[in-house]
Formats: C-alpha cells, structure tokens, sequence
C-alpha cells in the first residue's frame, strides 16, 4: 500500500478510524449511554465522509444569491442533503435508545447491561 | 398511465397515514382501522400484480413526476407484488392471531400505540419492497428497526426492555455498516437510483479499476444485512426478541421484519451490482459457510431450550441460515430456493408462534416444556396446528417446508464445487429439526395424569372460545398446505419476477 495514498486522502482516513472507534463502543462497551455516545460517533463517522465526497475545494455552497447557475461554482449538494436526511434518522434513534436506557435504569438502577441480565436471571421471569 | 399503477405509491402512503391517525383512536378503532388498511393494501397489491402479470413488463413510477437523476422512484415488477401481497396476508393474520394476548398483555391507555407500530412496519415493508433508490430504502430500514423495536417493548417487562436494547444495539451496528457501504456505492458510481447504479457497476468492474472499494462497499452492505436479519453469529438478540414479546409481535417479526432485510439484499444483489459482479466477488462463500453454520447451531440451541418461544424463536435463525445458504450457492435456482423459503417460512413460523400460544393457554399460560404434557388434547385446534407447522419445518411432504428444501437440494446440484456441503447440511438440519420439534409434537399429545391437570389448573380450550385465534390458525394451516400441494404457480410467479430483477 501507498503510504502516500493515506496522506492525500486523511480526511477519509480520518473518518473510516472514527467509524471504527464507534462501531467498537457500541459493541463492547458494557455502559449503556456509553454505547450510545459510540452509536453517534459511528454515524458521524459516516456524514464526515459524505460531506468529505460532496466538497469540491474552491467552490461555494450550493445556494444562488447573485445569479451564477453554472456548477462549476458550486459543491455537489446531494450528499448534504443525504447527511440531513442521516441526521434526522440518527437523532431519532437516538431518542429511541435514551428513553430505553431511562426505562431499565430506573427498573434496575444501573447502565450496565450485563448487570441487568444478571439480575433479569434473578428474577427468574 | 392507468390507474392500477398508482396503487403500490398509494399503499405506502396509506400505511404511512393510518399510524398518527391511530395515536388520536382509541385501541379498538385503532385496530378496525389497522385491519382495514391491511386488507386495502392487499387487495390493491393483488390488483397491482394482476396488472403486472397482464402487461408482462415492470414499470417505473416517477415520484412527483420528477424524472430519474432527480427524482425518487417506484418499481414494480411480479416480485415486489407478490411480495407485498404475501405480506399483508401474514400481518393480517398475524394481527387477528394475537388479538387476545394484547388485550391482557398491553395496558389500556397504550392499546393504539401498538397498531402505530404496525402501520409503520408496514408502510417500511412496502417501501423496502418497492423502493428504487438506495438512500430510501436506507431510511425505511432504520424505520422498521424503530417500529420493530416499538412491538417488543410494547408489552413493559423488564426481559423486553432488556430484549429491545439488544435488538437496537445489533440493528444499529447494521444499519451503521449499511450506511457506510452505500456511502461508498454513492462515491464510487455517483449515483443511489439502483438501475443508475448497476449500470455504472457494470461499467466500472469492466474498467479494472476501484475493484478493492466495490468489493468492501459489498461486503459492508451483506454483513449490514447479515446483522440485521440475524444470520448466525450475529443471532444473540433475536431469541430474546422474540421469546418474550407478545405474540403477534414475536409472530410479524419472526415472518416479515427479518425478510424485509433479506429482500432488500436480493435486491441489491439483483439490481444494484448485478449478480456476476456478486458471484465473482466471493462475498457469497461467506454468506454460505455462516448460513450452513447457522443452519446447524441454530437447531442444536433449539434443542437445549426448554421455553418453547424460545425454541420456535431459536428455529428462526436456523432457518435465516437456509435462506443464506441458497443466496451462497450462487445461481440463480438458488436465490428462488431462498425467495420460496421466505415466504415458506413466513408462513410456518408465524403458525408456529400463534398455535405455540394456544398450547400455552391449555396449560395454565406456562411456557415450560414439561407443563405442555397433553395439550394438544386440551385445546385441539392449536395442537393440530402445531402439528402442522412442525410438519412444515421438519420437511414432511404436503407442507411448504418440503418444497423449500427440495429446490434447496436441487439448486445444490447445479453446483460442484458446493453440493456435498450442501446435502450434509441439509440432512443434518433437518434431522436436528425433527429432533425438537418432533420431541414437543409427542409431548403434546401424551395423556396428562387427571390429578395434574387439576392440579395446576389446566384448562381445556374450545375451538369458539377464542374465534380470532382460530380463524388465524384455521387460515394459517390452509396457506401452509396450499404453498406445499401448488407450489408450481408460486415457484413460477418468483422465477418470472426473477427474471425482471436483472
């Protein structure tokens, strides 16, 4: 492999190490909003990226003011937009996954999964 | 344009609008309306797949009238009919079957919040199947995760709270991995309308170039899939899942939310990379290995599992390994082995769920295997269904489960280097099958000891006495037997839809 390749392209270097940090979170983590906190990072991992594939350098954000409708003035917009609509989904997953963690924590009064399997195995239900 | 064409866009809407109009319902009128939605959209995808099969063609649905780089599409094709048709037909008797177990089991006030749910998986359903973009079908995944997760908690105990965080976490590994493989899909060919995207594929694997970036952006997207539809390794949520929640939640997610995935995996198989591209990229032998993996660890779990939901939901994952196994085949009999054992399976798991719970109400509401001595006596219906559904998974002849498995093996034959793996696997699998099923078919019909039965309260249950349930179990049954004697017509509707896909 080119280390060079790396350098040109370290804000997607960047990014795919953030996705990585993330995914391993919210898998291994044992804390609850700590796998939360993993999930975020995994999807913003993922919007870096986009945004990084959607930046033209030297150009404008795509919004007309003065008339210029060429596109060699402006960014690509689709993946904007395509972050927008990935925000909106992660924000409401994660709304999602906070209220859970509420509802077991004041069931069983901590964030640690495996605790609460533990005493889930107590309960013997 | 005739106006059939419009029913697969209206459907999706219907299902998208009857949830916030069922939050303002009570839980009664909340369920008519859920009821009525459903039949609506079957009947208008039976219309949909009339018109598909009369004109011979697929069709594109522009939306908004904007045309293709811009615009969001629709498409129709035999497949995503009989698909859509199919699944409105489980939901619906899988929402009749539970009906019951809802009332007891939801409290009062939260009664409608459960057919939002419903009314939102659907919609998601229906857009996975019909959607031609990827970002969309993106989106509609994480809200089948969000309403699927919505049924398991709906019934508030500690194991479901427990069972839903789980299922969240793996779906959203998924989802994530999902997300980052059309990301790179999007950035390698520039476009997410899925045909747009197949042509540049194909054109890009021509050229050499970007080879390694496909090759992840594929791997990213099948093990995504893998996740979320509980392929082996990845299986830890789903006994939960579905063990403790309610029964015509355990039944919908059982049948249609993990098939969902699976579809949008043939999907992009089929019509974003195209399937050379994918046989060549060896993504498939993975698939393959873990879904013979799951085939075998799925039925051994099922057998050390003394809660019977839990053993029906344990079945589940041995199953998802045959649909896998039949996509790592790589041809094309393959892939309709799976599509047919999806709708097979759809159909028996969900009877096994529904007749499970008919068992357990016979015996005092225990899930415990030895408390289910002589059930099948106590509440002959559901014993007879039980038989039935084991029937269908064990692969006895007459019921839809054989069928699957014969075009299983069959497939197997048109590939040499995988056939010996494949038969072994299959035999195992299904004697492991006959193992536990067979163990509870003759647990139910032997006699209990009177005094036991009174002991602990064991009750018999007549055929009226819970008519929904019946109805279901009734209407279940006949679906597995007309999937398993006519076969032919459905085999024949998948090959054709097939034939659209590529």
């Amino acid at each position: 492999m080119d280390f060079a390749n790396f350098l040109t392209n370290y804000e997607e270097a960047v990014s795919m190490i953030l996705f990585g940090i993330g995914f391993s979170n919210l898998l291994m983590q044992k804390n609850l909003i700590k796998k939360i906190v993993g999930m975020n990072i995994m999807d913003t991992s993922v919007y870096l990226f986009l945004a990084l594939k959607g930046y033209i350098a030297g150009h404008k954000a795509p919004i007309v003011v003065d008339g210029v409708c060429s596109a060699e003035v402006y960014i690509n917009p689709i993946p904007s937009g395509l972050v927008l609509t990935g925000i909106v989904v992660s924000v409401s997953v994660t709304a999602l996954m906070l209220a859970l963690t509420i509802r077991l924590y004041n069931r069983y009064h901590t964030l640690d999964l495996d605790e609460i399997s533990t005493q889930l195995k107590k309960e013997g239900l | 344009m005739a106006f059939v064409q419009n029913f697969p866009f209206i459907s999706i809407l219907l299902s998208l609008f009857a949830g916030p109009v069922s939050s303002v319902l009570n839980g009664k009128w909340a369920k008519r309306l859920n009821l009525f939605i459903i039949t609506v959209i079957g009947v208008m995808s039976a219309a949909v797949l009339r018109f598909v099969l009369g004109t011979g063609q697929e069709y594109v649905y522009t939306m908004g009238h904007f045309p293709a780089p811009w615009g969001n599409e629709i498409r129709v094709g035999i497949l995503e009919a009989v698909m859509a048709l199919f699944f409105c037909m489980i939901m619906f008797l899988c929402v009749i079957g539970g009906a019951l177990e809802r009332e007891l089991e939801i409290e009062e006030s939260k009664q409608n919040l459960y057919y939002i749910m419903v009314n939102l998986l659907l919609c998601s359903l229906l857009a996975l199947i019909y959607t031609n973009d990827l970002f969309t079908a993106y989106v509609f995944v994480e809200i089948n995760t969000i309403s699927a997760c919505g049924l398991i908690m709906i019934k508030q105990t500690g194991r479901t709270f427990e069972a839903a965080v789980r299922y969240m976490i793996m779906s959203l590994l998924g989802s994530g991995l999902l997300l980052l493989g059309l990301c790179f899909l999007y950035s390698l060919t520039g476009h997410l309308l899925m045909s747009n995207i197949k042509e540049q594929a194909t054109l890009l694997y021509a050229s050499g170039e970007y080879h390694i970036p496909l090759l992840v952006s594929i791997c990213l997207m099948s093990v995504g899939i893998a996740i979320k539809s509980a392929l082996y390794p990845f299986h830890t949520w789903l006994p939960d899942a579905y063990g403790y929640s309610t029964l015509s939640s355990a039944a919908i997610l059982s049948a249609l939310v993990s098939k969902g995935y699976i579809f949008l995996l043939v999907k992009i198989f089929y019509r974003v990379i195209g399937f050379d591209i994918i046989r060549e990229s060896k993504v498939i032998n993975v698939l393959f290995v873990f879904g013979v993996a799951g085939m075998i660890m799925g039925s051994v779990n099922a057998i050390r599992e003394n809660n019977i939901n839990r053993m029906i939901a344990y079945s589940s994952v041995a199953q998802i390994g045959y649909i896998y196994m039949g996509f790592g085949l790589g041809t094309t009999s393959g892939i309709i082995a799976s599509i047919y054992h999806i709708v097979s399976h759809a159909a028996t798991k969900s009877l096994l769920f529904v007749a499970a719970s008919g068992i357990t109400d016979a015996s005092a509401k225990s899930n415990n295997f030895f408390d289910l001595t002589g059930a099948g006596y106590r509440n002959k219906l559901a014993g007879i269904a039980f038989t039935a559904g084991s029937l269908s998974m064990v692969g006895f002849p007459m019921f839809s489960g054989f069928i699957s498995k014969l075009l299983f093996a069959q497939a197997a034959m048109e590939n040499r280097h995988k056939i010996m793996i494949t038969m072994i696997a299959l035999a195992i699998s299904v004697i492991l099958n006959a193992v536990y099923f067979m163990k509870t078919v003759i647990r139910i019909y032997t006699p209990e000891k009177k005094t036991v039965v009174i002991d602990k309260g064991f009750e018999e249950i007549g055929f009226w006495e819970q008519p929904s349930k019946s109805a279901a179990l009734v209407c279940f049954i006949a679906l597995n037997v007309f999937l398993g004697l006519f076969s032919e017509p459905v085999i024949g509707l998948i090959e054709k839809g097939l034939a659209m896909f590529s």
